[in-house]
């Protein structure tokens, strides 16, 4: 166990734990952010996606040593101060079914248009490929990803 | 329609006036119709309710289904809302704990907008009725001169009005009448159009709490070192190393393995890996696929049980001029929802509660009952939330599996799955054989229609048979049967349960009918279906739209299918292309669904969309396999899902309908696969009879 110090949120954050606990559980267990959602635990799904230093990374895979002294952004930040105009499209183009891939699906659309504003399809394929939702959104994510492009 | 016996000739009117806080809560009791005046306010039977308006006039709605993404917290709240006259900005939705004055609580089969059409309209126009009869008695006027809109009644030409919120103490006090009369549907004005979902924010800002979420204080969370294969059993457990994980707390015993407690969850995960078992093999360890589909095909050799006869086969068998079989073969297939599965339970002064994210509460409780014996009122439900689930979370196995762990301590636990358990520990869409054989008369009109199938059901038919007696199309002679076997792998309802291998069956063969007699397949099935009006409406939008008929570039085809599943109607016509190094691409997929009224159009779309995904899913990648008697998949490696650049353009079109309401939830799954597969069939000529289809084209 060991004293490790990150940025979560916008908030300097110290906490004492083994260095190599995946980040997405000291997420959930220790600071109580459940919006970032565990799924395949191997990185394949990208449903605990969150920004490390603003690019989007798979929490689940990453122990929470390699994000010392680094800024982590998650769901529950994204909309701190009032939702972010990817949420508010999302939630215009009814996007989610159950939800439960969506806080990955978004960071990773927020990660996609501050680098790429103006996504193609083929962006989008590629960017948003890895994550995945068992419902069946990704027409409407795409749809809601040229919004955004288009209104911002 | 709702049964005889519950007619709203009962209703109990609850006063909650406690202090200045006066609440109108109304609800109806199907199934305990007879019961007495006495158990109005503050009895016991308070739970006994779908509506509460509170002297705020805020509408709360408790919702006695689960919500896992098919939008009901939206759609059923919209029926209740439209009787009632509702604000709609006013409405909240909450969830129902188990009461069995709900009725039935599963949620599956499609059925929840269809069952609970009824029930939701009655509830808000007896609300409506006691409103305008309380706001009548206020002015001192007649009531037919009151009407209500928008949260509030009015007085007709006159400019006085009185929000819901004002008049619930009056309302309280009002017998419940009898009769209520119901909105024409002309009139209405929430059904039918669409509104977005009223939890949607809570899913798009982190703040939906999930089964997986949820959290009671002082929880520990577990997770178990699961039984490796079918009929193995524990034969030592060292958990040294384990105990001396920091956050583990206990090591227990469980019927699914060894469960490992923890203070969190990565010192439950890290915990369950320094575990050292050692397991007794047992009987099934030479279980695998091969076997499986080799016994599948010899019970095919039995006669087994007949579900559908029409006409005499045997008289057409010989007065046939051609015949055509097929065999199929369909594979075992997991639910795999998004959220892996979890549940929360704790055993405190002789009460056992449970948070569990399920559609199946019912069932819950009797996994919950089984482990403790505990009597009913000892036994609390609590539905939370899901991640998907797909008829994965109408089994109680993780209910049982928390139970048992709550059991060895005296705080709430969260036993919890990861992704690799979940998938080894499915309750599976069962693996089907399917032998089909038509005869054709001398004019290649389809004279007989024989359709025999096998599947290891485990003693639950419908999980192989569903949809294969429904053959809508016009055969004289008809005869379908079923032989079913038994594996020690446990079997479940699947999105549209056997409607996904029967409906696959019957599309498939139906296309090679019309293919090997050099028929168009829309205009085939048109002049069998001509008769079935519904499905040719379906057909007909479908094929439209898609453009059928109309000429594709070079290396393009389309393929179409109908299937009637939980009294909805679905037809999809899908597009592909074909590289020339034999790289398949869905271009587009077209989907038309009858599903008689419309509640929230945006919400149909949805599952149509998400239907056709979960059936392309299974037709292109889904398999489940099995070798030396353990699950061979893992994880979303080896169990892919569709991906967004895998994506086709979807198009979904609802045809428009007045009769009563039913589901789309799962009748958009079963005529995907085929509707793919004839367009590979209309492409290659080659007929694909075993799914999944992974790389058969190269």
């Amino acid at each position: 166990m060991i004293d490790l110090t990150f940025t979560l949120n916008n908030h300097r954050e110290t906490v004492n734990i083994d260095p190599e606990t995946p980040l997405l559980w000291v997420l959930r267990d220790h600071f109580g952010l459940t919006g970032t959602k565990y799924s395949c635990g191997m990185g394949i799904c990208g449903n605990c996606s969150v920004h490390i230093n603003g690019k989007p990374q798979r929490s689940c895979t990453i122990p929470i040593k390699h994000v010392a002294g680094k800024e982590v952004l998650t769901i529950e930040g994204l909309g701190a101060k009032g939702l972010h105009p990817v949420q508010k499209v999302w939630d215009a183009e009814a996007v989610s079914q159950c939800g439960y891939c969506q806080p990955g699906q978004i960071m990773n659309a927020v990660a996609l248009l501050k680098t790429n504003p103006r996504p193609s399809d083929a962006d989008i394929d590629e960017a948003m490929n890895g994550v995945l939702c068992r419902c069946g959104t990704y027409q409407r994510i795409r749809k809601a990803i040229h919004t955004v492009a288009e209104e911002v | 329609m709702l049964p005889a016996t519950a007619k709203l000739n009962r209703r109990q009117f609850l006063k909650l006036s406690s202090g200045s806080t006066a609440a109108l809560i109304l609800g109806f009791n199907w199934s305990l119709a007879s019961c007495s005046e006495s158990q109005e306010s503050r009895s016991t039977f308070i739970p006994n309710a779908y509506l509460r308006i509170d002297h705020n006039g805020a509408v709360t709605i408790v919702m006695p289904r689960s919500e896992m993404g098919q939008k009901i917290f939206t759609s059923l709240p919209m029926i209740l809302a439209e009787e009632l006259e509702a604000d709609w900005k006013k409405i909240r939705v909450v969830q129902g704990d188990l009461d069995q004055k709900f009725g039935s609580q599963t949620t599956g089969g499609s059925a929840s907008v269809r069952t609970q059409y009824d029930i939701m309209r009655k509830a808000g126009a007896t609300a409506r009725t006691m409103l305008i009869q309380a706001a009548a008695e206020k002015w001192n006027v007649a009531e037919t001169r009151c009407f209500a809109a928008a949260g509030a009644v009015h007085i007709k030409a006159g400019h006085q009005s009185l929000k819901y919120g004002s008049l619930v103490a009056l309302a309280a006090a009002l017998p419940v009448p009898h009769d209520v009369t119901l909105k024409d549907p002309a009139d209405f004005r929430i059904i039918g159009k669409t509104h977005n979902s009223i939890d949607g924010l809570s899913k798009i800002d982190g703040s939906l709490k999930y089964g997986y979420d949820f959290h009671l204080p002082g929880m520990l969370t577990a997770v178990i070192a699961r039984i490796p294969r079918y009929g193995a059993s524990l034969k030592q457990v060292d958990d040294s190393a384990s105990l001396l994980v920091p956050g583990v707390v206990e090591v227990v015993p469980v019927s699914a393995g060894v469960a490992v407690i923890a203070q969190n969850t990565s010192a439950a995960l890290e915990g369950r890996k320094k575990l050292k078992l050692t397991w007794n093999k047992g009987q099934h360890e030479t279980l695998s696929s091969q076997a499986i589909f080799k016994e599948l095909h010899d019970a095919l050799r039995q006669p087994g049980e007949i579900i559908r006869k029409d006409g005499d086969p045997s008289q057409a068998r010989k007065a046939a001029a051609r015949k055509l079989d097929l065999t199929f073969e369909l594979p075992f297939l997991d639910h795999a929802p998004q959220e892996p599965n979890n549940c929360v339970a704790h055993i405190h002064e002789d009460i056992c509660e449970v948070w569990a994210p399920t559609q199946n509460p019912g069932s819950a409780f009797r996994a919950a009952s089984g482990v403790t014996g505990f009597k009913d009122t000892q036994i609390k439900i609590h539905t939370l939330r899901m991640g998907g689930a797909f008829g994965r979370r109408l089994q109680s196995d993780y209910v049982k599996d928390a139970v048992e762990v709550a059991q060895h301590i005296d705080v709430p636990v969260k036993v919890v799955r990861t992704r690799s358990e979940d998938i080894k520990n499915g309750f599976y869409r069962p693996a089907t054989v399917h032998q089909v054989s038509v005869r054709l008369d001398a004019s290649d009109k389809p004279l007989l229609w024989e359709h025999h199938l096998s599947g290891p059901a485990n003693g639950w038919a419908p999980i192989i048979t569903g949809g294969a007696d429904e053959l809508a199309y016009a055969i004289p002679h008809q005869q379908v049967s079923y032989v079913m076997t038994e594996l020690p792998i446990p079997m479940g309802a699947w999105r549209s349960v056997a409607h996904t291998q029967n409906g696959f069956v019957n599309e498939s063969m139906i296309d090679e009918i019309a293919c090997s007699t050099g028929r168009d397949p829309l205009t085939f099935r048109r002049e069998l279906l001509k008769n079935e009006p519904r499905h040719l409406g379906v057909l007909d939008l479908a094929a439209d739209r898609s453009g059928w008929g109309s000429k594709l570039p070079e290396g393009q085809a389309r393929g179409i299918a109908v299937h009637y599943s939980f009294q909805s109607y679905v037809a999809v016509v899908a597009e592909i292309s074909l590289s020339t190094r034999g790289k398949l691409k869905v271009e587009r997929i077209t989907a038309a669904i009858d599903c008689g009224t419309v509640i929230n159009p945006d919400g149909v779309h949805a599952q149509l969309e998400g239907g056709v995904i979960m059936g392309l899913t299974a037709a292109l990648y889904g398999e489940i396999t099995h070798k030396n008697g353990r699950v061979q998949q893992s994880n979303f490696h080896n169990y892919p899902l569709l991906t967004m650049a895998e994506m086709p353009v979807i198009s979904t079109y609802i045809v428009k309908s007045t009769e009563p309401p039913t589901g789309a939830g799962e009748p958009p799954v079963p005529p995907t696969p085929p509707a793919l597969m004839n367009a590979i069939a209309a492409l290659t000529g080659k007929r694909i009879t075993r799914l999944p289809l992974k790389n058969q084209l190269s």
